[in-house]
């Protein structure tokens, strides 16, 4: 945890609320998936879907498939750190990939609790701040065209994949996924296709799965 | 504007459980080396997915518009290793450039 994170998650959730707003959700609506959803790739996906005119069923699809990593940090975690019952809902919230992420690197047991609480609270609370920061300046911004809003969109969904794109297979179930994207697009209403993809790329990891020395 | 409330919650309360559930079920459900991998490719593919919708998709139809411009800023500043907001900065001055110039 430092300066540079702090930062980084600032001006990521600047991002977040002007794009939530731009997609057409109210500034409460924005901050409300800041508030209770607090995990940034689903909260962009659902954005994204209704931005591009999909259905809230569509949206809440494609959120929580990607929310499925988030229950393996879950996992990992309970068996790190231990908490007790009562803490454990207040842990849950708090888990999302920078809490993970820090409490990993930590040496010993009590770093590393020490470094889920500062990381999650930490993010908490600066992600939600700056959500409605953005989500303001995204309502007084107006149309969200004129602004290139929708390229800004498009670029916070390629720097979210860019970091996980690290060896041959993530590669192939993007290249797979992007091209069952557009297969799809003129085919089903908007926000399905990206479902669509999410089954083609649990089908092309299932390849890989098959491929692996046992 | 109910309906995208219903939605927005439903999913808050969706991601909420998953989180939980890693805490509470017995380990033998989900500790399985292949949990990892499988929610890792999930994660890739949404994002790819996402990714070339927000940039390609008009309903649905396909429309090659100055979103690319977008797209293609935002690899070149993720290739240089440019901070986040950067790169989301990239793709809007991009797009807005583009459009400005005349392009879809």
């Amino acid at each position: 945890m430092g300066l540079s994170i702090a930062a980084a998650v600032g001006l990521y959730g600047i991002s977040f609320g002007a794009l939530g707003v731009a997609a057409g959700l109210s500034v409460a609506q924005t901050c409300a998936l800041s508030l209770l959803m607090f995990t940034g790739g689903s909260q962009f996906a659902f954005i994204g879907v209704i931005a591009g005119g999909g259905t809230g069923a569509a949206a809440y699809m494609a959120a929580t498939l990607l929310g499925v990593r988030n229950g393996v940090y879950a996992m990992q975690l309970d068996a790190m750190l231990r908490p007790s019952t009562l803490m454990k809902p207040l842990m849950a919230q708090l888990t999302i990939d920078e809490s993970m992420a820090t409490a990993t690197a930590q040496e010993t047991p009590d770093e590393e609790r020490r470094g889920f609480w500062a990381a999650g609270i930490g993010v908490y609370l600066l992600w939600n701040l700056f959500t409605l920061v953005g989500a303001l300046v995204g309502n007084a911004l107006g149309n969200p065209g004129r602004w290139g809003l929708d390229g800004a969109a498009v670029a916070a969904f390629l720097g979210l994949l860019w970091p996980r794109l690290q060896g041959r297979d993530p590669i192939a179930v993007a290249v797979a996924s992007a091209a069952a994207t557009i297969l799809f697009i003129p085919l089903v209403p908007p926000g399905i296709p990206i479902i669509g993809a999410a089954l083609v790329s649990a089908g092309v990891w299932y390849l890989q799965e098959r491929r692996r020395p046992a | 504007m109910t309906d995208l409330w219903m939605w927005v919650l439903l999913a808050c309360a969706t991601a909420f459980a998953i989180k939980l559930s890693g805490y509470l079920l017995p380990r033998s459900v989900l500790d399985r080396p292949f949990v990892p991998r499988l929610a890792g490719a999930l994660t890739v593919g949404l994002l790819a997915s996402l990714t070339i919708t927000n940039t390609v998709a008009s309903g649905q139809r396909i429309a090659l518009d100055s979103r690319l411009l977008g797209l293609a800023a935002g690899a070149v500043c993720l290739k240089f290793k440019l901070p986040y907001i950067v790169v989301v900065l990239a793709g809007a001055v991009a797009t807005a450039v583009g459009r400005a110039a005349g392009l879809p």
